[in-house]
């Protein structure tokens, strides 16, 4: 055999050996693009910058939300190294079961992304844990704000911030793990203006993730924008004074601005401090929150549909006059035969009507509404008149969801033609059927705001905004158009002003049901009790008024459940409310009043 | 004597110029891998680049001292040098430093220098010096014996330092002995075995039996010409294959590639042979019957006979962390399981805390550098980052830099242009060198070169492939590269020698 031949199987094996790294650096070096990726994540870190969250203040420049300094220690897996759990738990006070729990969360979260192993140190151990920090690489310490509270009230309004949870990051990509969103309220509904933009600084670390730099030269970094600061239509004090009165009660009061449907004031009750939902505290006192039996985390305003009682006759009584069924000076008797009514002189007018909240003349006016005899069947009759009713009840901004800003306001319920079909079967049902409707009893539901709001349209004479708090948004030209928005309920202004006169009478006229309601003499308060039947338990207390009469500044709806008359509980509340309002104080004369109510 | 102008007259300029390249290359690839800000220049002896620039002008004063030397002292002295340089592998056992936990350097002063660097050219003179004795023949089995000892010798003297990677740099020699007449087969089941342990390290034991199968049956009916035998124990092979691995996994690609692989292997070496068909039948047999028995003994040998930290870097290479992380969690529950005896469970213990640490050395030891050392020449991309520009370098994301993963500051620094150009010039090289020793009129000069060439190749197959994850991490200096005086200087002589020996060539006497 030629030996010398074998230099070609010398050289082959070379060759071959040359091209094989190649071909494994071209796959490696060219093809392969996880490896600049894994290149990039060894060196840059990126360090988020958090931004303030926005202020919110009320209609006078008062603080009503502020962010305080916290502490989270932060961890990235991939980055941790062999640790003495011993000693780190103990400079972190936790149990080592906490710490592996913590730590597995973490890792199931991201190996290489950063994610909130501790949430909130206190400056103290803050300090202490800083100095020790450089033994246990992979964990760092990022400052972050929380939401404080310093007039311990408008929790409803205001709402609460809590961590993103997995689904809201899966939807929305602005999030990451151990972020704070709005939850409810004011937070929730302006979350996009309220928690601004994140910046981030990205640095070069080295091997022991020393930094080294900043990466090329910070020209991929971006500043965090603090957010918006909201101006509020709040008026803080009037609605601290609000959550005075209605302490120890259940229900709410509901103020607004008539003529631009600012809310003054929104208390539901009970309430609670919004700081016992401030960070980690949640955890503790979330549950005790949801499991109280009065339930305050429920935002009665809202959310409680009521029957409105005697303040809807205000409505049946434009609703009469403008169908024209009857006159400013329709009478009928008092008639109790049909439906219960007190002890009072048959009303000869429709003011007269109002003031002494005749049931029997509601039972009448509604029964002319309904049937007008436009067609022989009493039922068909009926069926006609309701659909024009309840078309016009819902210009008042009953029976939908009023746009307001706050999440989760419910629509409340004014029955319809379909729902009666439904119900009773087609031609099955009259007047006679429903004549609850009348007396703002029946299917009806109301939330506090729309009665609140029928308080303000009245006021208005006849049209309103949809009630909102924002009043302005820094550095953002005005408010949402839908604020803007005229809402007229089509009614004559001389007849809402002939129920005006009887809301004059409510609060100021022998035989008036809601005479506590007066202030004092220079300003004209005009009101309308309800006593809401009550199926479970006693009344419900209603009361809505306005004030002052002429130029009214405010427009309020007080409702006390189980309280009994409207006139004993919500008319001296609500008096009291527009007094502090208006002048600010209450006067020695009226302080009897609020010590009954206090 | 001789004037400059003779010296310098016959010399292989390629080699040299190449040599140069080379050399350059690694001097300012040390400066990108350590550069100090504080000491920016990069002749500044206190730093490694300077040093290096001073091991390399100390390195081209041998190399002309060589060349200003007569060709004969090679010749007459190899046999002196070898015994000076065992003698020197015996010193440093008794008088030598510890480094990175092997005993192979005299230190004198602050001067460090390790003797199994120059035990390589001795040790390729030496073999050079006895297979050119008249009448000579590797086919003798006394020949081939003296042969294995003259480089057994340096390489047991090296192991007992405790430095298994200049050790494995002795299995090159293969290549020398090869072209001097050791058959080929030697060469080519060698080969075959790493393959096969390989493979069966990633796939298992049965799949490589079934592959191994599949490819004796192919052989075996096509060597005796019956298509329909062929046919047949192919249908009946596939519908055992397939029905065990549809109840396990899918036969895939690989499945596919390595059989076939194999298979052409195996047809190659027979048909080579051209064997009677009595011999086929036996040696077919009997190579199917080593080879599953080599295929179980590596299980065996890999659990049993291996060191967990020789395990690891083996299964670091395999990139098997999920596997072991499977393991472990399995003994886990068994562990936990009720009903276990005392011992059992003590064992079990003990098999958990050994995967244990290899999960560690494979994430934060030798798995980690080759991760990083990956990511590093995978991150230069087509061009590479710049000079100096390299993060993985910088920020010391890989581990000896300067030494044996310098060519990761190349990879990322330079990219695949960078490398490309790297191993082009050490492929040109060792073809030259081929090309240089077959022009040899001598037998010594021509086992020189092929001994040059493969210690030099031996370096650049583990060095760089153990950088690209194709190797086991084991610490070996890329020649003419790595910093390091020692290895620089015995690779210089060890080159030089040659073109020593090529330029006075013509006054050979056949």
């Amino acid at each position: 055999m030629n030996l010398s031949s074998r230099k070609f199987i010398v050289g082959i094996i070379f060759l071959v050996i040359g091209l094989i790294f190649i071909i494994r650096l071209f796959n490696v070096q060219v093809l392969n693009e996880k490896y600049k990726l894994d290149s990039e994540s060894n060196v840059v870190r990126k360090i988020v910058q958090y931004p303030a969250r926005g202020l919110i203040y009320d209609r006078n420049g008062e603080l009503l939300v502020y962010n305080e300094a916290a502490y989270d220690l932060m961890v990235i897996p991939k980055q941790v190294k062999e640790v003495d759990t011993n000693a780190f738990c103990k400079l972190l006070e936790i149990e080592k079961e906490e710490f592996r729990e913590k730590f597995k969360k973490a890792k199931d979260y991201s190996r290489y992304k950063p994610s909130t192993f501790l949430k909130e140190i206190s400056s103290i151990s803050y300090a202490n844990i800083q100095e020790q920090l450089f033994k246990y690489p992979g964990f760092y310490v990022q400052t972050r704000t929380l939401r404080k509270y310093p007039r311990n009230s408008a929790a409803h309004i205001l709402g609460y911030i809590g961590e993103v949870n997995q689904s809201t990051i899966e939807s929305k990509p602005y999030y990451r793990s151990g972020d704070y969103i709005g939850k409810s309220g004011l937070e929730y509904s302006y979350e996009e203006l309220l928690r601004g933009t994140r910046g981030v600084e990205r640095i070069l670390v080295d091997v022991h993730n020393r930094k080294k730099g900043s990466y090329k030269g910070g020209a991929e970094d971006t500043m965090a924008v603090t957010g918006t600061i909201l101006y509020t239509t709040l008026d803080i004090v009037l609605q601290e004074y609000g959550e005075l009165l209605m302490k120890n009660k259940k229900g709410s009061i509901v103020a607004i601005e008539p003529k631009t449907g600012e809310i003054l004031s929104l208390i539901s009750a009970p309430n609670y401090d919004p700081n016992m939902l401030v960070g980690r505290a949640v955890k503790k006192n979330y549950p005790i929150l949801s499991k109280d039996t009065l339930n305050p985390l429920f935002n009665r305003a809202l959310m409680a549909k009521y029957p409105p009682g005697s303040i809807f006759k205000t409505v049946q009584a434009m609703i009469g006059l403008q169908a024209g069924v009857i006159s400013e000076n329709t009478s009928f008797a008092c008639n109790k035969s049909y439906v219960g009514c007190h002890n009072h002189p048959s009303a000869g007018s429709v003011a007269a009507s109002v003031k002494m909240s005749c049931n029997p003349y509601y039972y009448n006016v509604f029964r002319r509404i309904l049937q007008q005899k436009r067609v022989k069947s009493i039922f068909k009759d009926s069926e006609l008149g309701l659909a024009i009713w309840s078309k016009q009840v819902k210009k008042f901004g009953f029976g939908q969801r009023l746009e307001t800003d706050l999440p989760s306001i419910k629509s409340g319920y004014v029955p319809d033609v379909p729902f009666y079909n439904k119900w009773y079967g087609e031609g099955r049902w009259a007047f006679s059927t429903i004549y609850s409707l009348s007396i703002g009893q029946g299917e009806l539901g109301v939330i506090p705001l729309q009665m609140a709001n029928l308080s303000a349209t009245i006021a208005n004479r006849g049209y309103y905004y949809v009630p909102h708090f924002v009043k302005t948004i820094d550095k953002v030209d005005g408010i949402p158009e839908k604020f803007k928005e005229k809402h007229s309920i089509d009614i004559d202004r001389k007849y809402i002003d002939i129920v005006i006169d009887g809301m004059y009478g409510v609060v100021y006229e022998p035989g008036g049901t809601a005479r506590r309601a007066r202030i004092h003499d220079s300003i004209v308060v005009c009101g309308k009790t309800g006593t809401a039947q009550n199926p479970h338990g006693e009344d419900h207390s209603v009361f809505i008024a306005f004030a002052p009469k002429d130029n009214p500044q405010i427009a309020i709806a007080v409702y006390v459940e189980n309280a009994g008359g409207g006139g004993r509980w919500a008319a001296p509340i609500a008096s009291l409310m527009m007094e502090k309002y208006l002048t600010d104080s209450i006067a020695t004369r009226n302080k009897p009043k609020e010590k009954i109510i206090v | 004597m001789r004037n400059y102008k003779s010296i310098f007259a016959n010399v292989d300029w390629v080699i040299i110029i190449l040599y140069l390249l080379l050399v350059f290359i690694g001097w300012i690839n040390i400066y990108a891998a350590v550069y100090n800000e504080e000491h920016h220049s990069i002749f500044d002896i206190s730093q490694r680049y300077g040093k290096q620039l001073l091991w390399i002008v100390l390195a081209l004063i041998l190399a002309f001292i060589i060349l200003l030397m007569e060709s004969q002292f090679f010749t007459s002295f190899a046999f002196p040098i070898y015994g000076v340089v065992i003698f020197s592998l015996l010193a440093v056992l008794l008088f030598g430093v510890k480094i990175n936990g092997a005993t192979s350097w005299f230190q004198i002063g602050s001067f460090k220098i390790q003797p199994s660097e120059f035990a390589k050219f001795a040790t390729v003179l030496a073999l050079s010096k006895y297979l050119s004795i008249l009448n000579i023949n590797m086919k003798d089995i006394k020949t081939k014996l003296m042969a294995v000892l003259i480089i057994g010798l340096p390489a047991a003297l090296i192991l007992l330092q405790n430095d298994t990677g200049s050790t494995l740099v002795y299995a090159a020699f293969i290549f020398v002995l090869y072209r001097e007449g050791l058959s080929g087969n030697i060469l080519l089941f060698g080969i075959l075995a790493i393959l096969v342990f390989v493979l069966t390290l990633i796939f298992g034991p049965i799949n490589i039996i079934i592959i191994a199968s599949f490819s004796f049956i192919l052989f075996y009916t096509i060597i005796k010409y019956n298509l329909k035998a062929t046919v047949i124990s192919l249908a009946v092979f596939s519908i055992f294959t397939y029905l065990f691995y549809s109840y396990d996994m899918k036969p895939n690609v690989i499945y596919y590639g390595i059989g076939g692989a194999l298979l052409l292997l195996s047809i190659y070496l027979f048909v080579k042979k051209e064997m009677k068909d009595k011999s086929t039948h036996f040696l077919g047999v009997l190579i199917f019957v080593v080879t599953c028995f080599f295929i179980f003994s590596i299980d065996f040998t890999f659990n049993k006979v291996l060191k967990e930290h020789q395990r690891t870097r083996i299964t670091v290479l395999l990139g098997e962390e999920d596997k072991l992380v499977e393991q472990i969690e399995k003994l886990k529950i068994e562990r936990d399981a009720e009903g276990i005896s005392k011992e059992d469970k003590q064992q079990l213990r003990d098999d958990i805390g050994a995967k244990k640490y290899s999960l560690r050395e494979l994430r934060q030891g030798n798995g980690w550098n080759i991760k990083q050392s990956l990511i590093a020449i995978g991150s230069g991309g087509v061009t590479g980052k710049g000079f100096l520009e390299g993060t993985q370098t910088k920020f010391n994301f890989v581990p000896e830099q300067s030494t044996d993963f310098i060519f990761c500051t190349i990879g990322e620094e330079w990219g695949f242009m960078g490398t490309f150009v790297l191993v082009s010039i050490y492929i040109a090289l060792f073809l030259r060198i081929l090309f240089i020793a077959e022009r040899q009129r001598s037998i010594f000069s021509r086992v020189y070169g092929y001994g040059v060439a493969a210690i030099l190749f031996f370096h650049f197959l583990i060095n760089i492939g153990m950088t690209i994850g194709l190797a086991p991490v084991i610490g070996i200096p890329l020649p003419f590269i790595s910093y390091g005086g020692s290895s620089l200087w015995s690779f210089t002589i060890l080159l030089f020698i040659l073109v020593k020996l090529d330029s006075e060539r013509l006054l050979v006497l056949r």
